[in-house]
């Protein structure tokens, strides 16, 4: 656990958040992450955030379940049961074809899917701060990392002069954590 | 600034005056509240059918496959129609889902959460028949490639009803995997608005703690397109495989290369029918006209007409081909479909897919709700004839004239058919009450360009010339931080 401290801005239009965003990468302040409620084209280049890898690993899943098929397929058939079935080769691909084809797919949304969990670290059990209740309905939350020699005052002045509808300081875990989404967390009692 | 337009040809894909505040209350507060009269008399009745199915499987296990109509030369009777006829109405679930989001249609957005959450249960429907046809059904873990101690001796990869062992398990995996990582964001919605202790604490779970960073969002989008690559291919390989149990057969009627797409276009017929059974009550129980307005609907008439007319064609071609091979088998096979003891249901299924779909292409029908829903049902019959027909006057009279049969199912064939309805049903009245039946999130995505109150300040953009638009456009790429979203 690392409790830290956040200057907390959240927008209510698109259109006020991307010229904010690149006022903030000037700014100087430490941007620790934007919220919104939906996927919001082109954040992701203004925040100035790589493209994710997350399909070439999908790709890589795939080839896993590709020669998974074929290895077994061919390993029963040709080593260790080899059976003849109405006179077909051992070898018998394209009959096979088929089967490998679901374990590609399988292995890959499989596989892909528990990727993307792993790395948005989202799971049962997982909890993360979330600096603003409607940050999944209709605000588009901008959090800010302060250390103590940032003026808190200053930070949020900053904030409300690139339009945000609502500011304030809040202290929070900054990672993920286990826990229950119904229980108040320690932390907490210092942004009452 | 932004420019988000859309060309004023397509209709706003949501109605009504939104905003991003009012479509999550529009779609949320539906789980919030006690569900109405007509949910609890539903499901009661789903849960009456799932019983009843459960006795009559239970029957069915107890003394034996006997206890069916299906006999020495039908070996497949209700059970198998009612797999292929569920695991077709799966495929329109994928459809929206996937092929639609790749070839970018905005009108999926309203219709695919529920479209796919029917796919899930439709196959988890389907299914149930081929286990439970196995007749010793305790053996039925071995369609599987598990080490045993018989050799080992393992299945036939060779034979396609393997291989649909593993196209419907792949395809259930899948499906369910594309249709939860689409709700975890939702979720978070409700989690994060929640009221209740309860409520925030099960909504916390099932949201796996998202929070809708920038950074999860572009994986949310990379997945769910790499997801709808993947189930593209996917449910057009299921119902192929699907068919491959009858074409690659030597049964006249079965043998036969026209199956594969045939079967496809049926699928999406049948499913595209039961997404508007549902979503017809659905939009109508829930309140959610504006969302799925009736351009939804009539888009997937459309479909409907357009994978009708396909069948019909399958349907003609079969009969020519029967004729121009003039192999005896085919030519009587397909006499006794039209004319032999069956001719009912054969006839049922003209109808029923070919006439009655045509009434599509008259605008106004499409638009029509009563007709629609009507349709809808109708359309679901003939898709359970077609498969009668195939799998039972394919087999009924076979190559001996002496083993020639006659087929009725007894109840508890019935019974079991019966119980997958109250089983879809179960399932569908308990996602309507605790999931967010529309991608809410995805309705907000598409809501500034196709929303209706944000189409109409669009009008500035429709009344200028091209070149000024052109002009304006242009002029404000200086700013880096523009985003021009143009749809055409």
């Amino acid at each position: 656990m690392a409790i830290k401290k956040f200057a907390v801005a959240a927008y209510d239009d698109e259109e006020v958040l991307f010229p904010a965003v690149s006022k903030v990468r000037k700014s100087g302040y430490k941007l620790h992450d934007i919220y919104t409620p939906f996927p919001v084209h082109g954040l992701d280049v203004a925040m100035g955030l790589k493209e994710t890898d997350l399909h070439i690993a999908g790709f890589i899943y795939g080839m896993c379940g590709t020669s998974t098929a074929v290895g077994f397929i061919s390993w029963i058939y040709c080593s260790d049961w080899p059976l003849n079935y109405g006179g077909k080769p051992h070898f018998a691909l394209p009959a096979w074809i088929p089967v490998t084809f679901e374990l590609t797919v399988l292995f890959a949304a499989v596989g892909m899917v528990l990727t993307f969990c792993y790395l948005n670290q989202i799971m049962p059990g997982v909890k993360k701060h979330v600096f603003h209740p409607r940050q999944s309905d209709d605000l588009f939350v901008v959090a800010l990392e302060l250390n103590d020699s940032v003026s808190e005052q200053e930070a949020l002045d900053f904030l409300k002069s690139t339009g945000a509808k609502e500011t304030n300081i809040q202290r929070a875990e900054a990672s993920w954590w286990y826990g229950r989404w119904d229980k108040a967390e320690p932390y907490e009692a210092l942004n009452a | 600034m932004h420019i988000k337009y859309e060309s004023f040809v397509r209709e706003p894909l949501v109605d009504g005056d939104k905003d991003y505040h009012q479509v999550s209350e529009d779609i949320i507060s539906p789980i919030e509240r006690k569900p109405g009269r007509m949910w609890y008399v539903g499901f009661f009745f789903s849960i009456c059918l799932l019983m009843f199915g459960v006795f009559s499987v239970g029957w069915s296990v107890y003394w034996g496959l006997g206890t069916w109509g299906v006999n020495r030369t039908i070996g497949w009777g209700w059970d198998i129609t009612n797999f292929v006829w569920w695991v077709g109405i799966g495929h329109a679930g994928t459809l929206i889902s996937a092929i639609l989001l790749l070839f970018r249609q905005g009108w999926r957005t309203g219709v695919n959460r529920a479209a796919e959450a029917m796919t899930i249960f439709a196959v988890m429907c389907a299914g149930q028949f081929p286990i439970w046809h196995m007749g010793r059904v305790w053996d039925a873990m071995w369609v599987l490639p598990l080490p045993n101690t018989r050799g080992p001796l393992w299945p036939n990869f060779d034979s396609p009803l393997l291989w649909d062992v593993f196209a419907i398990s792949t395809y259930f995996t899948v499906s369910l995997l594309f249709w939860y990582s689409g709700l975890i964001p939702d979720f978070a919605l409700i989690r994060d608005r929640a009221q209740t202790k309860f409520r925030k604490m099960m909504y916390g779970l099932t949201s796996f703690g998202w929070t809708g960073t920038a950074k999860n969002w572009q994986r949310q989008e990379a997945l769910a397109l790499v997801l709808a690559g993947l189930s593209t291919p996917l449910v057009l390989s299921v119902h192929t495989i699907v068919s491959f149990d009858f074409a690659t057969s030597v049964i006249p009627g079965w043998h036969t290369t026209i199956f594969p797409p045939y079967f496809v276009a049926g699928a999406v017929f049948s499913g595209f029918a039961m997404v508007n059974t549902l979503l017809v009550l659905t939009r109508k129980i829930l309140h959610l006209e504006e969302y799925i307005t009736i351009g939804h609907l009539e888009a997937m008439n459309k479909v409907i007409v357009l994978t009708g007319s396909i069948v019909g064609i399958a349907y003609l071609t079969e009969l020519f081909i029967a004729w121009y091979s003039q192999s005896w088998g085919e030519m009587a096979a397909f006499q006794w479909r039209i004319m032999g003891p069956y001719w009912w249901s054969y006839w049922a299924m003209m109808t029923c897919n070919v006439v009655s779909p045509q009434l599509f292409w008259v605008k106004k029908l499409r638009r029509n709700i009563p007709f629609t829903f009507v349709m809808s049902i109708v359309v679901n019959i003939g898709m359970w004839f077609e498969r009668f027909v195939i799998i039972v006057t394919s087999t009924y009279r076979d190559w001996i004239p002496g083993s020639w049969a006659y087929y009725s199912p007894t109840w508890p064939e019935m019974g079991f058919y019966l119980g997958t309805f109250g089983l879809f049903f179960t399932c569908y009245f308990l996602f309507a009450k605790y999931f967010p039946v529309i991608a809410v999130s995805e309705i907000k995505f598409v809501l500034k360009t196709s929303g209706d109150n944000y189409k109409r300040k669009q009008i500035q953009y429709e009344e200028q010339s091209s070149e000024d638009f052109i002009t304006m456009v242009t002029s404000h790429h200086d700013d880096e931080h523009e985003e021009v979203a143009v749809h055409h």
